[in-house]
């Protein structure tokens, strides 16, 4: 915890501060922080509770001064504290990282959250690899899986600083548990032109004809289009669709994409097994005679420094391989990549 | 940030003026009348329920007889005709395994008609042997132990911040004192300053493999709770009068409060008493019945 503290831009004061022009690398975390602070005064229904993060330190909340409360390093605690402020009618926000809420308190977000249905926001930052250097400890591969599987989840990954700020406010808005998962660093801005982020619905990136790339994060997402343009180079059209929102997923927008294309590919920054991609091949495999085919992080810990894009690379979550399972698959599935 | 409110639903009761609509709360005159009856009714419910095909967790809810017999006949604010009053003071049973002692107590206390507990684990029932929200009165899910102090730690949470004299109450195991989240809670809420959120610890000393002594030692526990910040009140579990009086106190504004409730477990059921077996049962028709008439004989002589 001592670690995210120093990492924090302690003494900012973030909800005052000017918008980074567009196009620069922004940090969702600190998107997300910004969001909570311009909402908090005027959102009576809003708590933040906090783990000992210093993500806030130096934050003026104003009006809402009473309710941001760190509660220390208690992630347990944390979890069921929501539950009792949710069932009196609050909209409490978990302020902790990945790794801590999705395992070490799983059994209160499960019990004491979703068992009730009740409109707590878990904002998980450090996810993925995004800690880079501070180690598998705080690495989170497995959040998606756990915090999927649990009825009444709701599960957004925004894919970028700017669709943080939208999906924020439209998950607040939800009236039920959402899992929010957000990095750690500033992550490239996504292109402009896939229209408006609506929460459980996929953007479509691009389209294509002979193959589908789904992704799901902030870099994942990167590679898919990165790989669409390799891709396009050979002759092969690829669709690329972002789906930020990974419970509901829009299976309907996936299945509409596919047609009669045989392949997807999925892309996830996030242990190979229970993720994005398993997701995608769970709803898949009973409507469509499609292969799935999933570029995620491969079986192991990581336990070397560097930072999020690199770690991922070193995986092969890249666009790189993502061409080169495509490849691989229209080759062998359609019998040459023309 | 001039945004239109984005959240809907309603917003959270204006701070609630000190009236008293319904049930006691501290200050307020309490029924002088004897609660045994009341606590034999609800003993002859979990006797009853024990001798269902799934039996039950006898002996730990024996023990909470009285605790929860004073809280919902003497000290909390509630309406069972309104389990959702927003005025209400919330119990929540932390030792989810008391589940048939608080559905017997609920039951009395008229939150539904006894007819219903005879549905108790019988297949389609809403009555598991854990408590969960699906009950009317039953306020959070509990089973899986170490859970309700930290949401009684949001309920009071929420009390303070509507500048509310609402009260919450946490019933717990002494058992249940071995998972490391109850001291985590114990903690925050010592460090939030909870003076209306109370803890009760059913101290019957025993646990399913024997006296938690042996099995995880809890003592000097009065003095661990007092290390952790907490007004310690110790008193006899099974004497209502001793328990509506600590749990009637005023409550300290600078700290919450844990009543150490001494109590037996398999209270009532003296085969049974102090003994660690007694922690689930499956009684036959016969056991059932000895059961009963030695809970109405012993009421009776009390009379």
């Amino acid at each position: 915890m001592t670690t995210a503290a120093a990492t924090a831009p302690a003494g900012t004061r973030p909800s005052t501060r000017p918008a980074a022009p567009a196009g620069t690398d922004r940090s969702a975390r600190e998107v997300y922080r910004d969001t909570i602070a311009g909402l908090l005064p005027a959102e009576d229904r809003l708590v933040v509770l906090d783990s000992d993060t210093g993500l806030f330190s130096g934050v003026d909340f104003r009006g809402g001064r009473e309710r941001y409360l760190n509660l220390g390093i208690a992630e347990h605690t944390l979890m069921g504290a929501a539950a009792g402020l949710a069932r009196e009618g609050r909209i409490p926000v978990v302020n902790t990282m990945a790794a801590f809420a999705a395992s070490r308190a799983l059994e209160a977000v499960k019990l004491d959250i979703a068992l009730g249905g009740l409109p707590v926001l878990i904002a998980a930052t450090h996810s993925g690899v995004s800690a880079g250097h501070l180690g598998p400890t705080h690495h989170a591969l497995e959040d998606l899986a756990s915090m999927r599987v649990l009825p009444r989840m709701t599960v957004v990954v925004p894919g970028d600083a700017a669709q943080t700020a939208e999906l924020l406010r439209q998950a607040l808005a939800s009236g039920g548990p959402v899992y929010f998962r957000l990095g750690r660093g500033a992550t490239p801005a996504l292109p402009a032109g896939a229209g408006p982020v609506r929460l459980g619905e996929a953007q479509i990136l691009r389209r294509g004809t002979d193959i589908t790339l789904a992704a799901c994060g902030p870099y994942p997402v990167l590679a898919a289009l990165e790989a669409a343009e390799l891709l396009a180079a050979d002759g092969v059209s690829a669709n690329v669709l972002h789906l930020h929102t990974v419970k509901p997923l829009d299976t309907p927008a996936l299945l509409e994409a596919l047609g009669d294309q045989r392949t997807v590919i999925t892309v996830e920054e996030h242990w190979a097994a229970g993720g994005f991609g398993s997701a995608v091949a769970e709803e898949l495999s009973a409507r469509r005679p499609v292969q799935v085919h999933r570029i995620a992080m491969p079986d192991a810990f990581v336990p070397v420094a560097g930072g999020q894009r690199l770690l991922l690379e070193r995986a092969g979550v890249s666009a790189r391989s993502v061409a080169e399972s495509a490849r691989r698959a229209l080759g062998t599935s359609q019998g040459g990549t023309r | 940030m001039s945004s239109p409110p984005l959240l809907r639903g309603t917003p959270p009761p204006a701070p609630s003026t000190a009236d008293r609509p319904v049930g006691p709360s501290e200050g307020v005159s309490r029924g002088a009348e004897d609660l045994s009856e009341v606590t034999t009714r609800i003993r002859e419910h979990i006797v009853t329920m024990c001798a269902s095909p799934e039996g039950g967790h006898l002996g730990g809810s024996m023990s909470l007889v009285e605790i929860l017999a004073v809280l919902y006949f003497r000290v909390l604010r509630h309406d069972p005709g309104f389990p959702g009053l927003p005025e209400r003071d919330v119990l929540l049973l932390s030792k989810g395994h008391g589940g048939i002692g608080l559905f017997a107590t609920l039951c009395e206390a008229g939150y539904f008609p006894a007819s219903e507990l005879d549905g108790y684990a019988r297949p389609g029932s809403h009555f598991t042997a854990h408590p969960h929200p699906g009950i009317p009165g039953v306020e959070m899910p509990s089973g899986s132990l170490g859970h309700g102090l930290a949401v009684g730690t949001g309920h009071a949470l929420a009390h303070r911040l509507e500048r509310s004299d609402r009260r919450c109450f946490v019933v717990m195991g002494d058992g249940e004192l071995q998972e490391g989240s109850v001291w985590e809670a114990a903690s925050v809420a010592s460090a939030q300053r909870l003076g209306r959120l109370t803890a009760i610890v059913d101290r019957n000393g025993l646990q399913i493999s024997g006296a938690t002594e042996a099995v995880g030692a809890l003592e000097p526990l009065a003095d661990r709770w007092r290390a952790f910040g907490w007004r310690v009140l110790e008193a006899d579990g099974h004497d209502t009068g001793a328990l509506t009086e600590a749990l009637s106190l005023a409550p300290d504004p600078h700290r919450p409060t844990v009543l150490i409730a001494h109590t037996v477990k398999g209270k009532g059921v003296a085969p049974i008493e102090g003994q660690a077996r007694s922690h689930y049962a499956r009684l036959g028709r016969r056991q059932q019945l000895a059961l009963l008439k030695a809970l109405r004989a012993d009421a009776e002589a009390r009379r």
